[in-house]
């Protein structure tokens, strides 16, 4: 795996309600933080403290009010923050990835197949290459015990712990070099959550910058290199 | 060919930009000064509400329509970017048929009704040159497949075949050639829900696997959600607001996106 680094400085975000009158909700202030690779950085703070916020501001999912969002790759340095719409997508595909624990279901595509296209990304690709994806996607939803009989079916039926093992799967078939992990084992029986605080403590062995949500206080033991508070950021 | 295209497909160049564009009707203006760029293997959404200029934005770019002001150049494969109306009309029309495609809301208006569906996959082929009749049929019956419509149905005329159906060898017909970029407008609307879901995935297997790029006019956020990677957002023949679609979904910043996003049901 390449590795890459997160470096946040002075980031700020206000979401401003235009319809409300231009209502001000200002969510972060001046957060700073570093995650270097093979590390897995674990925000804490109680519900509305700007976790998500932060770590959606990351992905370039929220634009920032202030500050700046260095993403180092071995190739080079890039804010998210101003980088064009063209350079995020690029880091997308081959540097960051943000897991949540809810699956846009895609109609029609079987569970197999939405594991197996993040492998191959949206790049073209032939029968071969189809076949090597969904031979990987196996393994991943083997290992998180989806059952057989549902692997040819789109997962818009599935439970909602089943759709999150889906996405997990989706996520840690290719890790990514940064890794961005928003309440990922929320809901999880307590089989599937060992199983993914293993797959997690793996990439982080691998070199990926980890930066994370677990409210569940014995998974943010198990992989967290730190934690930082958000009480410092407000 | 397809060395060649693969010169082209270099994602850091655009394969078309868009500057200063305006169009008006008469006193009216539909599109005011609008500006982008569409780079390879990129899905565009231009989204807003009927009357927003979205399909006027379209046609101009399309060279379908021509702007009163403004520039439209696209990537050729030999020349680089070209003006596309500063092209004769031969040269324009040849990459229309080959590097571009047209899908439009109605299957009827971008097909032929009165030729059978074999020879609507083939025509482009045929403008190309091709003459081989077993080649075009070959093409037409993988083509057919690869749009889940049923290969006995070659001979058949588009006429006979539900809107689904139409719409997916509408599809087809303006695939064949491996074109570079494809304005859709409206693609799905008008469609039953169940028949949209299968168009909308067809439409997204395919621009991910040829690499294609695509401008795509929905007034359905969902739809921009599943297929596009970014999005401009129109209102009043202005582009109010652009960026990569889950920023202007999850984040608008324009008082008019986020009413416009505010008042769907979870895009």
């Amino acid at each position: 795996m390449n590795s890459a680094s997160i470096q946040i400085n002075n980031l700020s975000k206000t979401f401003v309600l235009h319809n409300q009158g231009g209502a001000e909700l200002p969510v972060l202030d001046g957060a700073s933080l570093t995650v270097m690779p093979g590390e897995c950085v674990v925000l804490d703070g109680p519900s509305g403290a700007g976790k998500s916020t932060l770590l959606k501001c990351v992905y370039g999912t929220y634009r920032a009010s202030a500050g700046e969002i260095l993403v180092t790759t071995r190739q080079a340095t890039v804010d998210i923050t101003t980088a064009r719409d063209q350079e995020v997508l690029r880091l997308r595909r081959d540097t960051i990835a943000y897991v949540s624990q809810f699956l846009r279901v895609i109609p029609r595509v079987p569970a197999i197949d939405v594991v197996a296209e993040s492998v191959l990304g949206d790049i073209p690709h032939d029968e071969d290459s189809l076949k090597r994806a969904r031979f990987e996607a196996q393994h991943l939803l083997l290992r998180l015990r989806i059952p057989q009989r549902l692997w040819h079916v789109p997962p818009a039926t599935f439970s909602g712990g089943e759709q999150q093992r889906v996405n997990i799967a989706r996520s840690f078939v290719r890790p990514l070099p940064v890794m961005l992990l928003d309440e990922p084992t929320a809901s999880l029986d307590a089989e599937n959550r060992t199983t993914v605080i293993a797959m997690i403590r793996e990439a982080r062995d691998q070199g990926a910058a980890i930066l994370g949500i677990f409210h569940d206080e014995a998974t943010r033991n198990a992989v967290a290199s730190r934690v930082i508070n958000m009480a410092e950021f407000q | 060919m397809n060395a060649m295209t693969n010169a082209f497909t270099h994602r850091d160049h655009p394969v078309l930009r868009v500057s200063g564009l305006t169009k008006r009707y008469g006193d009216r203006i539909a599109v005011e000064d609008a500006a982008f760029e569409v780079y390879p293997g990129e899905v565009l959404a231009v989204v807003g509400e009927s009357g927003s200029g979205k399909s006027t934005l379209l046609n101009c770019v399309s060279a379908q329509l021509k702007p009163d002001a403004g520039r439209v150049e696209f990537l050729t494969r030999h020349e680089g970017m070209v003006e596309i109306f500063a092209m004769s009309e031969s040269q324009r029309r040849f990459i229309a048929r080959t590097d571009w495609g047209f899908v439009h809301q109605n299957a009827e208006d971008g097909l032929r009704m009165h030729v059978s569906a074999g020879a609507n996959v083939g025509e482009r082929l045929m403008a190309l040159g091709q003459r081989h009749y077993g080649e075009l049929r070959r093409e037409a019956v993988d083509w057919l497949s690869r749009v889940e419509v049923d290969a006995t149905r070659i001979d058949d005329l588009p006429a006979s075949f539900s809107g689904g159906m139409r719409q997916r060898l509408q599809i087809a017909r303006n695939l064949v050639t491996r074109p570079r970029l494809i304005f859709m407008d409206e693609p799905t609307s008008g469609l039953d829900v169940s028949v949209q879901a299968r168009l909308l995935d067809l439409l997204r297997t395919l621009t991910r696997g040829l690499s294609l790029s695509a401008i795509i006019v929905t007034h359905d956020l969902a739809v921009a959600r599943l297929l596009a990677h970014r999005m401009l957002v129109m209102k009043n023949g202005r582009i109010v607001e652009t960026g990569l679609t889950d920023q202007v979904l999850d984040d608008p910043q324009h008082p008019y996106t986020q009413l416009l996003v505010s008042s769907v049901l979870q895009p």
